[in-house]
This record gives structure tokens, C-alpha cells and sequence, in this order.
């Protein structure tokens, strides 16, 4: 009630004496509201319906959701804080966001709200023009705020959830394996940017924690161009994972790559580099002390003995 | 705080409690150099599994006491390493080199008896 009523106050701030009564038109507009409420809701879910926004659901549930809305809206209007609209908003963010519903349609329900409510005191002032302009001034600002709060709400929920997908395809980016004891691999595809860089480092290092790992292959097969920050990171991680005890060979240096680093004058000196993937797990094995060989020769030497 | 050093066989294994202040760093290498000559130990284990920070100085230490305890003829392995301490170090470009690291207590003392085994070495008191 104060919050929205300073607000007012501050805007009309030349006409204190109107500043006063804008509570009072408020709380007339709210009982308006709320005396239509069944008709004006249903006003709504039929203009909603006929622009064809949030074709994601169905009948019903525009319905369910035109309800609550309309009433936190009320709510917001008569008492001016936007705390409960807002949780509102974003919960009904997370609901539908999955559902694929864009940010157009939200802000387009509610801006319709905003249109059928405006139309409803039009009709119900309309004798009175005078009247029907304060009301309006009281009205105008508090919806656009309310219009405002639900659109960055939206918004706000979608960049989170976003992030979050972000996350989750980084997390899945770059996988550690194990393929024998105490061996890894890890399989880099695609663009390293400093960021996945650290992530990659972070994760292999706490694979080599897990696993107990003693020797690591990094295959970089799938990675097209390294610059030099990418050759120092990678550096980087073939150092700390030393620190961890564990050896680093690094596998699947394409033509290009090579070119580059030496042009760049990385110091890979301390890098341990095999040509392909194949060569690298059989150079891990030989440090384990593993010797793969094929089941016949293995059935006849044992037979032998 | 001094860093205990116990003797288990031919090895001599020092483990870090808490971070450590710099004299505190010396001493131990002074009492692991020393150690090393008076048990005939064949190699040292440093336990770092405690500390969440590692600065330039301990590294350079570290590095340093290995160094010393090689031209007293044994081996140091430094194990326990946190993987945030190992980043960390990477970064600040401090990667302790030419000294052998480990995953752990059990590791490290693996890598030492294979090292002593390279060496024809046969071990005593066991």
C-alpha cells in the first residue's frame, strides 16, 4: 500500500492533493477488480486464446494460470508490493519455460490483462471523463511496473535456466574416462576456450584423485586449431597432473597443430606425445607394465607350459 | 610447529600437519638432510595431503631439499598434492621440477622401493 502510494507521490509530486487520492482510486479500481473478477478473467482467457498465444497449452490450464494471475495482479494493485508477484512469476516461469513457451506470448498475456482491464473502466467511467482519467493515472503506472516485473522475471528465469544448460553441456563435454586401471583417457572435441580449459583441467585432476590414476591419455583428435594460450593451458594441466603423480601422454596432434605450436614456440618439451590414440593407451600400458596379446598366442604358450 | 619425521625401514617419511612458517620449512630440510646421512635411508617421503596452499617459497623448499637429499644419495618423493594446490602451483608456474611426485603415502613409498629395486638394492630390517 505505502510502497506503491509513495511511488505516486513522488511522480505527482507538483499535485500533492491528487498524489492523496490516488490510494483511494486504487482501492475503488481493486473492489472493480474483484466484483468483475469471473467476467473480466474470462474476457482475458478469450483474448489470450484469439491471438493465439501460449499454444503451448491447453484450454484448462490457460484458464488455471489466467486465474491466479489475475489474482496476484489484483493483489499487486491494492497492495503495491511486487514481492509476491514476482515468486509468482518466476514459478510460473519455471513451469512453462520447458514448454516452450517465448518470452512474446508472456509479455503478451500480460499486456492483454493490462488492455481488458483498461477497457473495463473505460466502460464503467465513461459518464464521467474526468474521473475516468484519474483512475487511469492511478492505474497506468502500477500495471506497467506489474508488466515490467513479470516480463523480467521471465526473462531473468530463462538466462537461468540457460546457464544451467550451459553447465551441464560443459560438465558432458569433457569426459573422464577410465579404460583400465589406473589409466584414463580423456578425448578433448571441439573449441577450448580458456574457460573450458580450467574446467578441464579441474575435472581431470579430481579424475586422477578418484581413479587413482598413475598414467593419463589426452587425445586431442577432435580439437581443429590451439593457439598459444590453449598450448600453455594444456601445458598446464600435463604439469599439475605431474604434481598429482600421474603421466601425462598427449595423442592425436594433428599436422596443422604441430605446425603451430612450433611456429608459436611453445615449449612442449615436457609434453609426452604420441601420434594416435591406439599409440598412446599401448605406451600407457607399457608404463602400467600391461603387454596385450591376442587369446591364441596366450592359449598355446599356456598349453605349452 | 616441527614437522615430525618417522623412520619406517629404509625410508624416512615427513608429514606436514598445518601450513607451515618458513623456518619451520627449513628446519625440516635441515632435519631430513641430516636424517638422511645418520639412518642411511635409501629414500623420503614429504606428505603434503594437509596444506591447501602452497607458496613460492615452500615450493622452491621443496624442490631444494630434494635436490640436497639426491647428492646425499637417496630419493625424495613428494606425495598427497591437492588437486586445487596443484592448479594453483601450475599457475604461478611453480611445478616443482625434476622432483617425482605421487598420489599418496602408498604410492610414493611403491615408487621408492621400485627405484631402490632399480638398484639392486635389497632391503633390511623386514
Amino acid at each position: 500500500m505505502s510502497k506503491s502510494n509513495k511511488d505516486n507521490e513522488v511522480k505527482k509530486a507538483p499535485e500533492p492533493v491528487r498524489g492523496e487520492t490516488t490510494a483511494a482510486l486504487l482501492r475503488e479500481l481493486v473492489s472493480h477488480l474483484r466484483q468483475n473478477r469471473t467476467q473480466l478473467r474470462q474476457e482475458w482467457a478469450k483474448r489470450i486464446t484469439e491471438a493465439k498465444l501460449l499454444t503451448a497449452m491447453s484450454q484448462e490450464e490457460i484458464f488455471a494460470e489466467a486465474t491466479a494471475v489475475y489474482d496476484n495482479y489484483v493483489e499487486a494493485l491494492e497492495t503495491g508490493t511486487f514481492e509476491a508477484l514476482q515468486g509468482y512469476a518466476r514459478n510460473l516461469s519455471e513451469r512453462i519455460i520447458p514448454r516452450g513457451v517465448e518470452t512474446h506470448e508472456v509479455v503478451g498475456i500480460v499486456l492483454l490483462l493490462r488492455d481488458v482491464l483498461a477497457r473495463s473502466l473505460f466502460a464503467k467511467y465513461q459518464h464521467d471523463f474526468a474521473l475516468l482519467n484519474r483512475i487511469l493515472d492511478a492505474y497506468e503506472p502500477a500495471a506497467n511496473r506489474i508488466a515490467n516485473t513479470v516480463a523480467v522475471g521471465f526473462v531473468q528465469e530463462r538466462e537461468r535456466t540457460i546457464r544451467q544448460q550451459q553447465e551441464a553441456i560443459r560438465e558432458l563435454s569433457t569426459p573422464v574416462l577410465q579404460v583400465r586401471e589406473r589409466l584414463l583417457i580423456l578425448p578433448i572435441i571441439g573449441v577450448i576456450d580458456p574457460q573450458r580449459s580450467r574446467q578441464l583441467t579441474e575435472q581431470l585432476l579430481r579424475g586422477i584423485r578418484t581413479n587413482r590414476a598413475k598414467v593419463v591419455v589426452i587425445d586431442i583428435t577432435g580439437v581443429a586449431a590451439m593457439d598459444s594460450n590453449v598450448a600453455n593451458g594444456l601445458v598446464q594441466t600435463v604439469e599439475a597432473s605431474r604434481l598429482l603423480g600421474a603421466t601425462v601422454i598427449v595423442t592425436g596432434l594433428s599436422p596443422e597443430i604441430a605446425q603451430t605450436l612450433v611456429t608459436i614456440g611453445v615449449d612442449l618439451t615436457k609434453m609426452n606425445t604420441v601420434g594416435d590414440l591406439q599409440g598412446g593407451i599401448e605406451e600407457a600400458e607399457r608404463l602400467l607394465g600391461y603387454k596385450a596379446v591376442p587369446v591364441s598366442a596366450l592359449s598355446e604358450s599356456s598349453l605349452k607350459s | 610447529m616441527e614437522v615430525p619425521i618417522l623412520k619406517q625401514g629404509d625410508f624416512l617419511i615427513a608429514t606436514f600437519q598445518a601450513a607451515l612458517t618458513d623456518e619451520d620449512l627449513l628446519q625440516l630440510q635441515d632435519a631430513l638432510v641430516a636424517r638422511v646421512g645418520r639412518f642411511r635411508s635409501r629414500g623420503v617421503i614429504v606428505d603434503v595431503t594437509a596444506l591447501d596452499v602452497m607458496d613460492s617459497f615452500a615450493a622452491r623448499t621443496l624442490r631444494a631439499l630434494a635436490h640436497m637429499v639426491r647428492l646425499r644419495g637417496a630419493e625424495t618423493v613428494i606425495v598427497g598434492i591437492q588437486p586445487e594446490v596443484a592448479f594453483a602451483m601450475v599457475q604461478l608456474g611453480l611445478s616443482l621440477e625434476g622432483v617425482p611426485t605421487a598420489l599418496d603415502l602408498e604410492e610414493g613409498l611403491a615408487q621408492l622401493m621400485k627405484a631402490a629395486e632399480r638398484k639392486g638394492a635389497t632391503f633390511r630390517g623386514r
